[in-house]
């Protein structure tokens, strides 16, 4: 979606609108910025939640995952929690110590394809020329080959398709993606005038591309690996819910797995395959939302859409399309409705 | 014209890529499926099917790379895919050939109207932002958050099992004889349309968030000032200036969008036993039917490439800049 890239671009500068904060100091931004935004922290305490549960599971399981006993199909007690499968097994401590597989698989698929989406994308948006015709045939060639299919047959042909291989798997052919949108963006920053003038002064390109166009592109490449992360999470449970990955490794589609192959929904057992749906959805929530705040942090216009209603009628904001509501920054009484969207620096340069 | 040659170059590129992918893909992993087979069949398969499997799978050492390459190529425009395991001796391009157009009805049918609910949702939450609407945001970010399939296995518990109101597997009732008659139609439209819904349920919010923030981007552009300016109606601003501009993107990232529909529609196949291309491919897993697998991989990636130039050629349409282009 060339949306993004050019959203971002138009609303790099953050100018004094800082609505969504309620904050009207001009000049100096709010620090932890991120942080305030409500979305992204939300997103970010579900995260941290199940990054605990992934370091401590082992340790806080209230039972071994493999070991059966005699509490067949039992339903959510107070002794299993979410209750047993079909040979006694708890289903709360595969949760638990599932946890772990789907994290390391995440974040080791979403750093591997982000790597390679930065390098390619990158070097194809900063070398140019045949370069660049070269490298973007390539993402667009992976872009369009849908992803799904190609992991099944790489990973069904493998030998071993544990935790690690599939996030290997998913990474080399995850990373078009990022590469576009970074490909993108770096054209555009290539041309500006800190990089030129980094040019004029004789800098090397291998420093203009490390300290003058990466660091303005934080914010992509952050968005790119959060959305890698959620795919390659999405992947690896449907592999493992299809049985590729060995059904011994637990994660939470291991448990869909032996849920669906034993007729759990016939039997209206719930609890075998409700709780690690939900998981699954939590999680991949935590890092849309992440997504978003980073969106919103990037792009201020977004950012002002995502106050809450409540806050606009009490300001007395009426919300029209075409306008975005700014708060000057002179006084607290004094606001503005309606007043045209104008986001690029000089303007509101001029108007303050 | 030269957009559309462009294209189509481009596409015929990545078709090809795609078969040598598929071509590289069991000669760079370790092992030797073929012998692994053989073992596990027990006999089953004779030493001409041997032989093919051989040179599918590129193990007939006496010939150089290049030579297999070319080799694949020509049982691949012999429409030769090999011969399936499990099926055997039906060779791979019938089954394939019978899963395909299941699939492309099903695919097809829930892609179009997710694509057009979600973006006529999208242009209303976009239009009334800052309004109750957005609170329908968190609730599409969760279901495009859960995977495909577990959804599936929701409605099925629920619609299925529970309720009784569809039938939880299958593409039509098995004591019917496939026809062309009304009743048969009517048995496939009941029996997909539990599946249908669920891919559509999955994938709308793509469509709606997409659609919500080109609302908001393009609605803050002069044009549309303008219009409201000139005293138009709210309605046709929205229609005729916004969303109207406001779709192309939704258009030209259908391409993206596809591929990932497609991969969750496989599983969803695999979870209502619906007899297309991903059932067929689910069967193959876990069979280890290599030559299976390859051809619904190809059938696939060359159908998600058509389908991308046709949404080519309707973005060359809609968006005259693209044809002044080229």
């Amino acid at each position: 979606m060339a949306t993004s890239t050019t959203a971002i671009e138009v609303a790099a500068p953050t100018g004094p609108d800082d609505v969504a904060q309620g904050v009207a100091r001009p000049g100096r931004r709010p620090r932890l910025l991120f942080l305030r935004n409500s979305k992204a922290l939300v997103g970010i305490v579900i995260l941290v939640f199940f990054g605990i549960l992934a370091v401590v599971g082992p340790w806080i399981a209230p039972y071994d995952p493999d070991q059966v006993s005699t509490a067949l199909l039992q339903p959510p007690s107070g002794a299993h929690w979410l209750g047993t499968d079909h040979t006694g097994r708890d289903i709360l401590s595969q949760i638990i110590v599932g946890t772990r597989g789907v994290l390391v698989v995440g974040l080791v698929a979403g750093l591997g394809a982000t790597a390679l989406g930065v390098i390619v994308g990158v070097t194809a948006g900063f070398v140019g020329g045949l370069g660049d015709e070269g490298l973007s045939a390539l993402s667009n060639v992976f872009l369009v080959i849908p992803q799904l299919p190609l992991i099944i047959i790489i990973a069904a042909q493998l030998p071993s398709a544990g935790g690690i291989t599939v996030a290997l798997v998913i990474g080399v052919t995850g990373w078009a993606w990022g590469a576009r949108v970074l490909r993108a963006q770096t054209l555009s920053l290539r041309k500006r005038d800190f990089v030129e003038a980094a040019r004029a002064t004789g800098e090397r390109t291998w420093r203009i591309v490390l300290a003058e166009v990466l660091p303005n592109l934080t914010a992509i490449i952050a968005a790119g690996f959060v959305g890698t992360v959620t795919f390659a999470v999405l992947s690896q449970v449907t592999l493992a819910f299809i049985g590729i990955t060995p059904v011994s490794e637990w994660n939470w589609g291991t448990i869909l797995f032996w849920a669906q192959n034993n007729l759990a929904l016939q039997r209206g057992a719930w609890w075998w395959f409700v709780p690690a749906g939900l998981c699954i959805a939590l999680l991949g929530m935590a890092l849309t939302l992440i997504n978003f705040g980073i969106d919103e942090l990037v792009n201020p216009r977004l950012r002002s859409t995502g106050m809450h209603a409540r806050t606009l009628r009490r300001r007395g904001i009426r919300p029209r399309v075409g306008f975005t509501p700014v708060v000057r920054p002179t006084g607290p009484g004094v606001r503005d409705v309606g007043r045209p969207a104008l986001h690029h620096a000089p303007h509101t340069e001029e108007e303050r | 014209m030269r957009f559309v040659l462009r294209r189509a170059a481009f596409y015929l590129f990545t078709a090809w890529a795609a078969i040598t992918i598929n071509f590289f893909v069991p000669r760079l992993l370790p092992g030797d499926p073929v012998t692994a087979l053989m073992g596990r069949m027990q006999g089953r398969i004779d030493s001409n099917a041997e032989e093919s499997l051989r040179v599918l799978f590129g193990l007939d050492q006496d010939m150089s790379l290049w030579d297999q390459y070319v080799h694949y190529w020509q049982m691949l425009l012999h429409g030769d895919l090999g011969l399936s395991f499990t099926h055997f001796p039906t060779p791979v391009a019938d089954i394939v050939t019978q899963a395909l157009p299941w699939t492309v009805g099903l695919v097809g049918i829930a892609t179009v109207i997710a694509f057009l609910l979600g973006t006529a949702v999208g242009t209303g939450i976009g239009w009334r932002r800052g309004t109750w609407a957005d609170s329908l945001l968190p609730i599409t970010t969760f279901f495009s958050a859960v995977p495909y399939f577990w959804l599936g296995l929701i409605a099925i518990a629920v619609f299925a099992v529970n309720l009784g109101w569809f039938p939880s597997n299958g593409s039509y009732d098995r004591g019917m004889v496939p026809s062309l008659s009304w009743e048969f139609v009517g048995s496939v439209i009941y029996y997909g349309t539990l599946p249908a819904l669920t891919i559509v349920v999955s994938s709308i919010s793509g469509w709606i968030l997409g659609m919500r923030n080109m609302m908001v981007t393009v609605s803050s552009e002069d044009y549309v000032t303008v219009a409201h300016a000139k005293g138009l109606p709210a309605r046709a601003v929205v229609v005729g200036y916004a969303a109207r501009n406001a779709i192309l993107p939704q258009v030209s990232s259908f391409a993206l969008a596809l591929g990932f529909v497609v991969g969750g529609t496989l599983v969803m196949e695999m979870v209502f036993s619906y007899q297309g291309i991903g059932y067929t491919l689910y069967q193959a897993v876990s069979t280890h039917d290599y030559p299976l697998m390859q051809a619904c991989f190809l059938v696939i990636t060359l159908s998600v490439l058509v389908a991308n130039l046709v949404a080519d050629l309707a973005y060359a349409a809609l968006d005259p800049r693209t044809r002044q282009e080229g």
